[in-house]
């Protein structure tokens, strides 16, 4: 009995032991509902020390696709998000829940594929001649399935070109799931995929994937901040997200977005920063 | 095979260097767990002794019960969690989510069933062999559970066991309600998954051999134990 008692004795210890010098006495946190593109990145991870030093306050960063980053903060699971879905951050505002959006960064959307390019888009410019001919050639496409920005702006991109993404044929693959795992998918199966800049040019596992399309002013990526709605949101740490989201737009933060550099490239710019055309959508 | 041979390395060198960013994960991930099972065990230890002792109506709807549980889907019990922990949810207002609390939680949840399950068995066998001396000799039902545990030890470890294999792989539930926050909810398994995410295959794996190399030493440390007691 004490041998068997021991044991047990020994694994409530340790658990307890770790228990509580995991729950030391905490500085105080906001939770950031943000997109993984911004999180998987690097992003974050570069500016928040520098956040943390001026202000004192931790950002917990819960990463989520955008879609399901607005239902966390919608169920008041978070004190502030940062997310780039124009369309879904309206309605997300219009429903009540979000005020102040402010735009903090932006880059834009690409198309990887195999470079071998079976649907012959490289050279080409325009997003919605490079769907079509993806469709035509029943090229291998990933779609992330998931609702997030990147998911919301495909859907868009094949509505202008009047194609209806669930009359594909078996090459259109909904993976349902995040960028990364997407990237992932298309590196094993030589598909076409829509990415956003930031996480591929992070994405460690590329294989034979390349950039064949970039630079169509539709592929433009704004990342916007929302704070809660106070009067819906009343247990949300206003005073400290509001803190976060006035420093994101500062001159501080905005040189801490700008100077975020993987292998020499810029993966962010700051609002400021020109952006390539007009008709942005 | 170079995959692996990179990772097996990448494995050795975080572990020879003492990665302190690795330590903070796998003490966190260590913590969690085994405060689970402390609960689990907590509960399940009486808990299965008594299922296998007293007679009550629909005592075999809870064996049953218990039973399939052990085939619960960990993101089930990860969404229910979110749900529950939410702050609109009936538990929201103990701020909870996001929390390694919560993670404690749904794995104490999914880890009960199993300490339950195999202490019942074996509990069940030894009041089979000597339940009827323990009643001749004038113990009640009550008196007789430490004993029918005691007697069961080796298969008791085994729940103990198979419920700390249970919580330390496990991933699709406390992701969900864990959030997998850097530094406060960010385990090995959610590590190993969000690497996996960012293309960053070897170290992925390589934390996989972590995780498998404390899991053999968790085990090791246990089967000693063990043995000492059969041997004294």
């Amino acid at each position: 009995m004490t041998r068997l008692l021991l044991v047990i004795a020994v694994v409530f210890a340790l658990g307890l032991f770790i228990g509580v010098r995991v729950s030391r006495a905490e500085d105080p946190y906001i939770v950031l509902a943000s997109t993984t593109s911004v999180d998987n990145s690097g992003l974050l991870t570069h500016i928040l020390p520098a956040f943390k030093k001026a202000s004192g306050i931790d950002v917990r960063v819960v990463a989520l696709g955008t879609g399901q980053a607005l239902d966390v903060a919608r169920r008041g699971d978070a004190d502030l998000v940062l997310v780039h879905d124009p369309d879904a951050e309206k309605k997300f505002i219009d429903e009540g829940h979000g005020i102040n959006r402010r735009e903090i960064a932006w880059n834009d959307f690409i198309i990887v594929g195999p470079a071998a390019d079976p649907a012959k888009i490289k050279g080409n410019k325009d997003i919605i001649v490079a769907f079509r001919a993806i469709w035509n050639a029943n090229a291998a496409f990933v779609s992330r399935g998931d609702k997030s920005g990147t998911d919301a702006l495909e859907k868009r991109l094949w509505k202008a070109a009047d194609l209806d993404p669930a009359k594909a044929g078996s090459w259109y693959k909904d993976i349902g799931g995040g960028m990364g795992a997407a990237l992932n998918t298309a590196a094993a199966m030589d598909a076409y995929t829509l990415a956003d800049r930031g996480t591929w040019l992070s994405f460690k596992n590329p294989a034979q994937l390349t950039i064949v399309l970039e630079g169509d002013s539709r592929l433009l990526n704004r990342y916007d901040v929302i704070e809660l709605d106070p009067k819906v949101h009343a247990q949300a740490k206003r005073d400290l997200a509001k803190k976060f989201a006035d420093w994101l737009v500062s001159a501080e933060g905005q040189s801490a977005i700008g100077e975020f550099e993987m292998s020499g490239q810029k993966l962010f710019h700051p609002e400021a920063d020109p952006k390539p055309g007009s008709t942005a959508s | 095979m170079s995959d692996f041979g990179e990772a097996a390395a990448l494995a050795l060198k975080l572990i020879v260097n003492f990665d302190s960013g690795l330590f903070a994960i796998v003490g966190l991930s260590l913590s969690i767990s085994l405060t689970a099972v402390a609960i689990a065990t907590i509960i399940g230890l009486p808990a299965g002794a008594a299922l296998a002792t007293y007679r009550f109506v629909g005592r075999h709807a809870l064996i049953v019960f218990v039973n399939s549980m052990l085939g619960l889907p960990p993101v089930v019990v990860g969404l229910a969690g979110y749900l529950l922990l939410s702050r609109v949810g009936p538990l929201g207002s103990f701020g909870l989510l996001f929390t390694p609390g919560a993670m404690v939680l749904v794995q104490a949840t999914l880890t009960t069933p199993i300490v339950i399950a195999i202490v019942h068995r074996a509990a069940e066998e030894q009041w089979a062999k000597h339940g009827e001396a323990f009643q001749v000799a004038g113990a009640t039902k009550l008196q007789t559970l430490p004993h029918l545990l005691l007697i069961g030890r080796s298969q008791v470890l085994t729940a103990i066991l198979a419920a700390v294999g249970r919580a330390i792989s496990e991933v699709g539930a406390i992701i969900i309600v864990g959030g997998n926050i850097d530094g406060v909810t960010r385990t090995m398994t959610t590590t190993i998954a969000l690497e996996t995410s960012k293309g960053n295959l070897p170290l992925a794996l390589a934390l996989g051999l972590v995780l498998i190399t404390i899991s053999i030493i968790l085990n090791g440390l246990a089967f000693a134990l063990a043995e000492r007691k059969t041997i004294s």
